[in-house]
C-alpha cells in the first residue's frame, strides 16, 4: 500500500467518532472604520515602533523624498513597471525585469532597492509585496541592504482582514513588519541579520 | 453519525524520532534544576516575553473572538483533516508542486535525502523547523554525506555548539551572550577574532558566516506554519529574512510539514496571523512572512516539493480527547506561563516539544506506554497557566489529567501483584462509598493528633505516603470531624428556632 493511501486511511480510521466540524465563529473585526489621516499615523506609529524610517508626502514630493533617502547608495535596483517618475531624481538606477532578470551576484552588488506595494496594514504595521509589475520578483526586495518601499495611501487598511480579502494569495506574498530582526541573543532586539538592515517606507497622500 | 462511521479503529502507529525522552521527567528535571545558568537565563526569557505578550495582547478588543475563531477552526480542520489533504493536495499539485507522504520519520528523512541527491546537491540551507527537528533529519543527512546549514542565528548557535535546543521560539536562551562568542570563535573558520560579546556583533558574524551559502544553496529545507487547503499555499513566518533567503534563492525548495498543519481556506490566515506572533514573540508582527503556492515562473525556486508528515499524528487523532493537542500552531506561549517548565527548562523534556504542550504532544504522537514518556503528563502542577495562554484554546490540563489516567491505566494491565497504592484506592473507595463507615473511620480523627508532634504536624507517613512527607509536613487533623460539627450546628440552630 502507498504512503498516502495508509495516512489517510490511518486518518479517516482515527476519525471513528465522526466528529463535527464545528460552525467557525468570525465575530472578530473586519474593518476599522479609520480615515485616512488615521491609517497613515497608526501605520508611522507601528512602523517607528519596528524601528523603520517613515515620511509622509505628497505624490508630488516623492522623487526628491526618495532621492534624498538613496543618498549615499551608489546603486539602487527598480522592479520593472514601477513609476519612473519617483526615482527620476535618484542616480545609480538599474532595472530588474523578466525578460533580463539579474543574477543573484548582481543583486549583491546592489546597495538599495526601490518598490512599491499591494497593500498596507496599519494595526500591525506591514507591508504587502505580490510580486506584481513594480514590485518585483522577491530576490530584488531581500539581496540589497535597504529597501525603500512606497506606499499609497488608498492601499493601507486597518486590519489584517481587510488586506487579506483584497489579496491574491495565489501570487507569491511576502509580508514585511520592519527590518530584518533577531531576538536571539538574550532576548535583545537587533536590527538587521539577514534580511534588508534598512526599511524606509514612504506614504504617499491620495 | 453511522452515514460517516468508518469502522473499528485500527490499532494506532505511534511516531518516531527525537520524540521520546531517555529518562523520566523527574530525573532529568533534578539534573537541570542544578543549572543556575540555566535557570537565571529562562527566568528572563519567560517573564520578559510574557510580559510583551500580554501587553500586544491588550491591545486587541477581539482577542477573545479571534481566539473563539482559531480554536474552532482547528477543530474543523481535525474533523474534514482526510479530505482537506486531499483538496491541499490537488491545488498544490496544480500549480507545479510535488507532494511525498511520509508514515514515519525514518520514510520522511529518505524522501528528504533522495530528493537532495536528485537535485544534485551536498549541502543544503534550513530554515528553523519544529518537524525536521522531531525526524532528526540533521543527524540522517549527516550520516549520508550531506551537509545541514542552520540558518536561524539561535539554531546556528546550537547547531555550532553540537548542542539541543532548550525552547521552541527561541532555542538558545540557555546560553548568554560570552558563551555564544566563545562558540562562534570556535566553531565559525572565517570569524573576525576581535569578536565582542554585543548582540548586533554577533549576529553581524552570523550574517556574515552564512551570506555565501545563502546565495550559492541549490537546495533549501523548510518547514510550514500553514498551508491552505483552498489553494494550496504553504506559510513560513520568521524574523531574520534568513527564511527568505532559503525559500526565495535555491532552484530547489523542500518543505516538511506536519498533516495537522493544515487551515480550510485562505481566509482563515486572518485569523492565525494575528493569534500567532502576538502569542508567540510578543510582536504585533513578525518581521518576515512568505506565501508560496508550488511554482511561479522566474520568481524562487522551480522545483518545490512538500513532504506530508505522519509520524504519530493519526494515534494522536485516534484519541478524542486528546485530539486537540493537534491543534498547536508553536507559539510557545504555555511554555513562558509554565512554572514547571520556566525552573526546569526544555532539555528537561526530552522530545523536541517541551514544556507544557509537549507533555501532552509527545506521549500523544508515542502513545502513552512508551515508558519514558509517560512521566511527561505529570510534569504539571494543574495551574491551567496554559489554556489561558493558548492561542487556539487547548486544554492542556484537562489532556494532562486524562493522560495521567490511560498511564495508570496500562499500568495496570502489565501489573500482576497489586501495589501498595492499588490498596490504599481500593481501601479509600469501600470507606468514602458509604456515610456511615466514613463517619466511623473520623472517629479515629484524634489518634493522628497523637501521630503530630507538639507543634501539630505529622513528619514522616510510613510506606507510599513517605514521598508526600519527604519534603513537605502534614498538618495534624483536627480535633473534630466536618460531619460531627455539621450535626452539632444544626442541633444548636435548630433548638435554637424553636425557642
Amino acid at each position: 500500500m502507498s504512503a498516502r493511501t495508509e495516512i489517510l486511511d490511518r486518518l479517516r480510521s482515527a476519525l471513528h467518532d465522526a466528529p463535527e466540524a464545528p460552525e467557525i465563529p468570525r465575530k472578530y473585526r473586519h474593518s476599522s472604520g479609520m480615515n485616512e489621516e488615521e491609517l497613515i499615523e497608526l501605520l508611522r506609529d507601528r512602523l517607528l515602533d519596528y524601528k523603520a524610517g517613515v515620511s509622509v508626502v505628497d505624490e508630488a514630493s516623492v522623487p526628491a523624498k526618495v532621492a534624498e533617502l538613496l543618498k549615499g547608495e551608489t546603486s539602487y535596483v527598480v522592479p520593472a513597471g514601477l513609476d519612473e517618475r519617483w526615482t527620476a531624481l535618484a542616480p545609480g538606477r538599474v532595472v530588474d525585469s523578466p525578460e533580463e532578470p539579474l543574477s543573484v551576484e548582481e543583486l549583491d552588488g546592489i546597495d538599495a532597492v526601490v518598490t512599491g506595494c499591494a497593500a498596507a496594514v496599519a494595526e500591525t504595521g506591514t507591508i504587502i509585496l505580490d510580486g506584481s509589475p513594480g514590485q518585483g520578483r522577491r530576490a530584488c526586495s531581500l539581496i540589497p541592504d535597504h529597501h525603500v518601499c512606497l506606499v499609497r495611501a488608498g492601499d493601507i487598511y486597518g486590519v489584517l482582514p481587510e488586506a487579506v480579502r483584497r489579496l491574491d494569495v495565489t501570487h507569491p506574498l511576502t509580508w514585511i513588519s520592519g527590518p530584518s530582526a533577531t531576538s536571539d541573543i538574550e532576548l535583545q532586539r537587533v536590527e538587521g541579520v539577514h534580511g534588508p538592515r534598512r526599511l524606509d517606507v514612504v506614504i504617499i497622500r491620495s | 453519525m453511522s452515514s460517516t462511521y468508518l469502522g473499528m479503529p485500527a490499532v494506532p502507529v505511534y511516531g518516531s524520532g527525537n520524540l521520546h525522552t531517555a529518562e523520566p521527567f523527574p530525573v532529568a528535571a533534578r539534573r537541570e534544576l542544578d543549572n543556575e545558568q540555566l535557570r537565571a537565563n529562562l527566568g528572563h526569557a519567560t517573564h520578559t516575553i510574557r510580559d510583551k505578550r500580554l501587553r500586544v495582547v491588550a491591545e486587541l478588543p477581539d482577542w477573545e473572538e479571534l481566539r473563539e475563531a482559531g480554536s474552532a477552526t482547528k477543530a474543523a480542520v481535525m474533523a474534514r483533516l482526510p479530505e482537506l489533504l486531499e483538496q491541499f493536495e490537488e491545488n498544490f499539485t496544480a500549480r507545479g508542486g510535488v507532494i511525498h507522504w511520509a508514515r514515519d520519520a525514518a520514510e520522511a528523512n529518505e524522501i528528504v535525502r533522495d530528493l537532495i541527491r536528485d537535485a544534485g546537491a551536498d549541502e543544503v540551507v534550513k530554515v528553523k523547523s519544529m518537524a525536521t527537528q522531531e525526524i532528526g533529519l540533521n543527524e540522517y543527512l549527516e550520516e549520508h554525506g550531506i551537509s545541514a546549514f542552520e540558518t536561524d542565528l539561535a539554531e546556528l548557535i546550537v547547531q555550532l555548539d553540537h548542542d539541543k535546543p532548550s525552547h521552541i521560539l527561541v532555542p538558545a536562551i540557555h546560553k548568554n551572550r560570552s558563551q555564544i562568542r566563545d562558540i562562534f570563535l570556535r566553531e565559525m573558520p572565517d570569524v573576525d577574532p576581535n569578536l565582542t560579546d554585543t548582540p548586533a556583533r554577533l549576529a553581524e558574524a552570523a550574517r556574515l558566516h552564512l551570506r555565501r551559502k545563502f546565495l550559492s544553496a541549490k537546495v533549501a529545507i523548510s518547514g510550514a506554519n500553514f498551508a491552505l487547503a483552498d489553494t494550496g499555499t504553504l506559510a513560513v513566518v520568521e524574523s531574520e529574512g534568513n527564511g527568505r533567503m532559503c525559500l526565495t534563492l535555491p532552484e530547489t525548495l523542500i518543505t516538511v510539514m506536519g498533516v495537522e498543519k493544515l487551515l480550510p481556506s485562505w481566509t482563515d490566515l486572518e485569523v492565525f496571523m494575528q493569534l500567532l506572533p502576538r502569542s508567540s514573540t510578543g510582536e504585533r508582527m513578525n518581521p518576515y512572512t512568505s506565501l508560496w503556492t508550488g511554482v511561479t515562473e522566474g520568481d524562487g525556486p522551480q522545483n518545490v516539493h512538500l513532504v506530508l508528515l505522519d509520524n504519530g499524528r493519526s494515534a494522536a487523532l485516534a484519541d478524542e480527547r486528546g485530539r486537540s493537542a493537534l491543534h498547536c500552531i508553536r507559539c510557545s506561549a504555555c511554555m513562558n506561563v509554565c512554572p514547571v517548565y520556566e525552573r526546569t527548562g526544555g532539555h528537561a523534556y526530552g522530545s523536541t516539544y517541551p514544556g507544557p504542550i509537549g507533555a501532552i504532544l509527545s506521549p500523544l504522537l508515542t502513545g502513552i506506554t512508551s515508558e519514558e514518556n509517560a512521566s511527561l503528563p505529570y510534569a504539571s502542577s494543574l495551574c491551567g497557566a496554559c489554556y489561558d495562554a493558548c492561542p487556539v484554546k487547548i486544554n492542556i490540563p484537562e489532556i494532562l489529567v486524562h493522560l495521567r489516567s490511560e498511564d495508570v491505566q496500562s499500568r495496570r494491565g502489565t501489573k500482576k501483584v497489586p501495589g501498595q497504592m492499588d490498596v490504599a484506592m481500593k481501601a479509600a473507595s469501600w470507606m468514602m462509598g458509604s456515610g456511615r463507615r466514613m463517619a466511623l473511620v473520623e472517629k479515629a480523627l484524634p489518634l493522628g493528633k497523637l501521630a503530630a508532634g507538639p507543634d501539630r504536624k505529622i513528619k514522616k507517613l510510613p510506606g507510599i505516603a513517605a514521598g508526600w512527607t519527604r519534603s513537605r509536613d502534614l498538618p495534624a487533623p483536627p480535633a473534630q470531624s466536618f460531619r460531627d460539627w455539621w450535626a452539632k450546628e444544626h442541633e444548636d440552630t435548630a433548638s435554637k428556632e424553636q425557642a
